[in-house]
């Protein structure tokens, strides 16, 4: 076209950006790749195809690693271990630094290459995928320096397996490998199959870094290299990618000890009132659904509109559909990008296709040929949709629409996943509500899909647990540096069930507030040292968990009571059982049969009377994000914790699990020790006498094996912790799979209930939730 | 409701001859003060535009002569004279060297209008006879707006009288700080019917209104009051146009384009100086509005050094050789 006619036409035209330097790159590199091991790339071994979705090109051959690749690595990684975490934070932290100024150095040929491999424009890996990895490593390099002086107690987990997804390689890379190394771990990462050339790249460049040998290890491959590393012999799991593949992780690991975090799915709720400013919500909707042809976990694909506005708010969106520019990824003028590959295009396909409820709407632009997928609205669908509840992972996106807040919240919620959410409301009163009602990790107020290393990222429900940047995400590469001993086990004493019972008292199980009989109408008798019976205790089945966990769960009230109100609660139980303290010494010493028992009262009362003062200032923070607005890093209570007692402080321990987990506002199901039940019977009563609403504490006596599986898989229940004698730490982690609950295991180690870590409880009755609250008048 | 569209492809100056003019409707105060602006997401919207869209090459090049087509090419200086507004009116006319447009294959490309004081508008008027381009004269009290209201009407009527086809009106700014709509809205259909058969741009000067929920509504009043171009400042104020403000602006006219089928004009002036500014500023308009926006009779760059940098960018499409000021006529 001569300049004349474009003058007349006003067209964009092509802007391509060049990619003969990663291309070169690629060919320098012989165009096959082996693993990044101990600091030197492996001769390429069996490789397969990485190719360019937008036009199908091959790439690169790529090495599908071997056991003996992954035992080589996790061998370097290991050896390297000791000494990088010797090296100290600061100096961890020049490399780290390091790293993050090559990557900005090269941040071209990191771009260029990722949108080569994945398809996406490069718009987005220019200005938002490259900074943010180069900004994760001077996060890092600073939570290196800081390590020794904020978090003294915290030593590195050792090697970490890390395996990434492919739609944010470099980035979900630097998520994974800036903390890690920050806190003196070694890593093995494996890249997804599909986009595995950035990683490499990053591999070189941690050579030109003159990074230790073995403190980064690439291997490369398909799901099989992924198993591989998941069944080494590594500290530390870290995942991100589909639910299903997280799910068998978490199986796969359980029982093994070693620490796990998921950044799973999502199906994130976008909710618009009827007072937003909808442009920018419509915009907000081409950065949530249609950024990086929405493959990303966290996309806005759920719009919940306000019903009085929805027509004219689809209208419009529609509108803006139709301007979205799809086309080749390398072009500067492109708005959406090429799906990552043609089975991820037909899967979206499958899923639209299959879909014959609510009003289809594709973007009229023009659509090229080849691995792309047009901007989709689905409208008018319910809950009850399949591609409601389904990620699809693709550009689509479904909407349904809302009467009321209190209904936007519940059509928001009402999902398996809860990873991220937007809510777009003029109104702070409207906002600031909604935003942490939200069961998502991540909130964003009049926004959308925000990242910072300085704000946590990470999911809740079936989106995975564990947090990615800030504060929190260090401790999923830190362990507590004191060593734990074995944990031994206490059988219950026996004696003769003949013996004539001095009955005062009938134990019951604790459920709703009221003392209820176990469902099957069993009962242990428990004896004391000399096996003379001092009491018994019901048995309880799986249907008093289920009540159990229905009570907790109906108990709402108490997660949306004031942190005063519950610290006022706390502080009366702690005055009651002080009130009582002799009898409960007394039953302490003549269970166990030894002489702690007045200590171990005391030692209660007074851990009452911590977490109650705890209750108002377990704060969360205000982080420092770039941009006018705030972050705020809020504690919230994980929901219904079910928390399986120890056995050596049978009153200490309970009190020890039961008063950080309500202090936070969660409720709970608490499972008594198993050989000293009664202490917990007995305290019951202190309860019933301390105002705690009924359902809050709910207390079930019988054997731990028996209820471990129940409430581990119970899908109504948030979290599960084990502090118990038996060996449950395997069947729990196994069982949590279901709904990937957090879970909190001793892994047969024991704790000293003594001296008790707050934080560590605290931290594990919270979920962190980032509300991002950008504003301007 | 909706009215024909111009026919694509033409170039024209006059708007009259092309869009049915916005005749304005009564003030509908509901819809004003339903308008909202959330000035982050604007902001990360306009921040992250120029990322977002790119014209390189011929393509450029033509973007650059349209927004040449579209420039108001002003002097609005208390030292204006007559021969220095003949030698701004003679650039108006050949505003980029008739080799380069000939090279571009753009021979009679001129600037959208010239805009001038009251005075300056008979020079300009002789000075232009012939070219077809209109002269625009800023009025009502430029550019604080603070003189008496009948003068202020009278002050459009000479304009009128004296050859202005266009004229450039400035809004009180403090009807939109004390909310006073109804006000603001009598103020502006009374410029307007003062205007005649002349066209009006409403000048909002947003620097002054202090939010860009204010500029939304101050937006949505002037055009139900009739005005055919809503611009955002006057030059002098401490800022002039930005993204942001055009953005707001932008969603406004479309919002008004939507109901009542009118398309109204836009004209961001001051601080537009830069050869790309102007292709963010178009893409803005394209993205924002639709390509029946990038035309001079529903665009104006109100902009006085802007002509300067595209010449020299042209000059290097066509010779590939970076330019000089020197090279090119001043206006």
């Amino acid at each position: 076209m001569t300049v004349k006619e474009i003058f007349e036409t006003m067209e964009y035209g092509p802007a391509p950006e060049a990619a003969g330097d990663a291309l070169a790159w690629i060919v320098d590199q012989g165009a096959r790749f082996g693993c990044f091991i101990d600091g030197a790339f492996t001769a390429p071994g069996e490789t397969f195809e990485t190719k360019n979705p937008a036009n199908g090109n091959v790439l690169a051959e790529i090495s599908q690693a071997t056991q003996a690749d992954v035992d080589a690595a996790v061998a370097a990684a290991r050896k390297a271990q000791a000494s990088w975490e010797k090296l100290g934070g600061a100096g961890r932290a020049r490399h780290l630094y390091a790293l993050a100024r090559l990557i900005q150095k090269h941040a071209r040929l990191f771009a260029v290459l990722e949108t080569l491999d994945n398809g996406k424009p490069i718009r987005e890996s220019r200005d938002i995928d490259v900074p943010l990895a180069a900004r994760h490593f001077y996060y890092h390099a600073g939570m290196a320096q800081l390590m020794a002086s904020e978090l003294p107690d915290r030593v590195a987990m050792g090697v970490c397996g890390q395996i990434i997804p492919w739609n944010f390689p470099l980035l979900m890379l630097s998520w994974k490998i800036a903390p890690a190394l920050a806190m003196g771990n070694t890593v093995v990462l494996k890249p997804a199959e599909w986009t595995s050339l950035t990683a490499l790249l990053f591999g070189d460049i941690c050579r030109q870094a003159g990074l230790p040998k073995g403190v980064v290890n690439i291997v490369t491959g398909d799901g099989a290299v992924g198993e591989r590393i998941v069944a080494a012999e590594v500290d530390k799991i870290a995942f991100t990618g589909s639910t299903e593949v997280g799910r068998r992780i978490r199986e796969a690991t359980a029982g093994r000890g070693i620490g796990l975090t998921l950044e799973l799915g999502g199906k994130s709720p976008y909710v618009v009132f009827e007072d937003a400013d909808l442009d920018s919500a419509i915009e907000g909707l081409v950065d949530a659904i249609w950024f990086n042809q929405g493959q990303v976990c966290c996309a806005g694909s759920r719009l919940i509109v306000q019903e009085g506005i929805a027509d004219a708010f689809h209208t419009r969106l529609k509108a803006r559909m139709d301007k979205l520019r799809v086309g080749d990824p390398l072009d500067k003028c492109i708005d959406v990008g090429a799906v990552v590959d043609p089975v991820q295009q037909a899967r979206i396909a499958a899923l639209v296709d299959g879909n014959t409820e609510g009003q289809t709407y594709r973007a009229a632009c023009a659509m090229p040929e080849g691995c792309y997928y047009p901007p989709t609205l689905i409208a008018g669908l319910s809950p009850a949709s399949h591609l409601m509840q389904e990620e699809i992972f693709g550009p689509v996106l479904v909407s349904t629409t809302f009467r009321t807040p209190s209904e936007a919240v519940a059509l928001a919620n009402n999902t398996r996943y809860g990873l991220a959410a937007s809510v777009w409301s003029e109104n702070i009163n409207v906002a600031l509500d909604i935003a942490p009602k939200l069961a998502a990790g991540v909130v964003w107020v009049n926004g959308t899909n925000m990242f910072d290393a300085a704000a946590g990222f990470g999911g809740v429900r079936e989106s995975g647990f564990g947090r990615e940047g800030g504060w929190e995400g260090l401790m999923a590469y830190t362990r507590p540096a004191a060593k734990a001993k074995a944990l031994k086990r206490i059988s219950p004493a026996t004696g003769s069930d003949a013996e004539p019972q001095p009955v005062d008292r009938t134990a019951k199980l604790y459920v709703g507030g009221k003392q209820a009989r176990p469902d099957g109408g069993y009962a242990r008798n428990v004896h004391d040292k000399k096996g003379k019976l001092i009491g018994q205790a019901p048995i309880a089945n799986r249907k008093d968990v289920r009540n159990a966990v229905e009570a907790a769960r109906a108990a709402a009230g108490w997660s949306a009571a004031t942190a005063h109100n519950r610290a006022q609660v706390i502080y009366y139980i702690g005055e009651n059982l002080a009130a009582r303290a002799d009898e409960f010494a007394t039953r302490i010493d003549r269970m166990t049969g030894a002489r702690g028992g007045k200590a171990e009262v005391e030692a209660a009362v007074d851990r009452l009377f911590t977490y109650a003062a705890w209750a108002d200032k377990f704060d969360g923070q205000v982080r420092s994000v770039p941009m006018r607005g705030v972050a705020l890093a809020m504690r919230e209570p994980c929901g219904v914790i079910g928390a399986f007692c120890p056995d050596e402080a049978p009153l200490l321990g309970l009190v020890s699990l039961m008063a950080p987990a309500i202090a936070m506002g969660n409720r709970v199901v608490l499972v008594a020790s198993e050989p000293f039940p009664l202490a917990a019977t007995d305290f019951y009563q202190v309860l019933e006498t301390s105002d705690v609403p009924g359902g809050v504490v709910n207390i079930l006596t019988g054997p731990h094996a028996e209820l471990a599986p129940v409430l581990a898989s119970h899908m109504d229940v948030e979290a599960v912790w084990s502090f118990s004698g038996a060996d449950l730490s395997g069947t729990i982690e196994r069982g949590a799979a279901g709904n990937l609950k957090r879970t909190w295991v001793n892994n047969g180690l024991a704790t000293d209930w003594d001296r008790a870590d707050a934080r560590a409880f605290l931290d594990a009755a919270t979920e962190v939730k980032t509300v991002w609250v950008p504003y301007g008048a | 409701m909706t009215t024909d569209t111009a026919t694509e492809g033409t170039v024209q100056h006059l708007p009259q001859t092309v869009e049915p003019r916005n005749p304005g409707m009564a003030l509908d105060m509901d819809w004003v003060m339903r308008a909202r602006a959330n000035r982050s997401a604007i902001e990360r919207r306009a921040a992250t535009l120029p990322g977002r869209r790119s014209v390189k090459k011929a393509h450029q090049a033509a973007w650059l002569a349209r927004a040449i087509s579209c420039i108001d090419l002003t002097t609005l200086a208390g030292d204006d004279t007559a021969g220095r507004v003949a030698r701004l009116c003679a650039k108006a006319r050949q505003p980029v060297r008739a080799d380069l447009l000939e090279a571009l294959g753009l021979d009679g490309l001129s600037v959208g209008a010239v805009c001038v004081y009251h005075d300056m508008i008979g020079p300009a008027v002789a000075a232009l006879n012939g070219s077809g381009i209109p002269v625009a004269a800023v009025s009502t009290g430029f550019p604080a707006g603070l003189s008496p209201f009948h003068l202020r009407v009278a002050e459009i009527e000479e304009s009128v009288k004296a050859g202005a086809a266009e004229i450039d009106i400035v809004i009180s700014r403090r009807l939109v700080l004390t909310g006073d709509w109804q006000a603001l809205y009598d103020e502006m259909r009374a410029f307007r019917a003062a205007c005649g058969e002349a066209h009006v741009k409403a000048i909002l000067a947003t620097g002054e209104l202090g939010t860009l929920q204010n500029v939304a509504r101050a937006s949505l009043v002037c055009m139900m009051a009739g005005a055919d171009f809503i611009k955002t400042s006057t030059g002098k104020e401490s800022v002039n146009a930005t993204l942001p403000v055009s953005l707001v602006m932008l969603r406004a006219i479309r919002d008004y384009h939507e109901r009542t089928g009118f398309r109204v004009g836009y004209k961001p002036a001051g601080g537009i100086s830069r050869a790309k500014d102007s292709l963010v500023y178009l893409a803005l308009m394209k993205e924002e509005l639709g390509d029946r926006w990038l035309r001079p009779d529903l665009f104006r760059f109100g902009a006085s050094s802007l002509l300067g940098d595209i010449e020299r960018q042209l000059e290097h499409h066509v010779t590939g050789a970076y330019s000089a000021s020197w090279r090119h006529a001043m206006g």
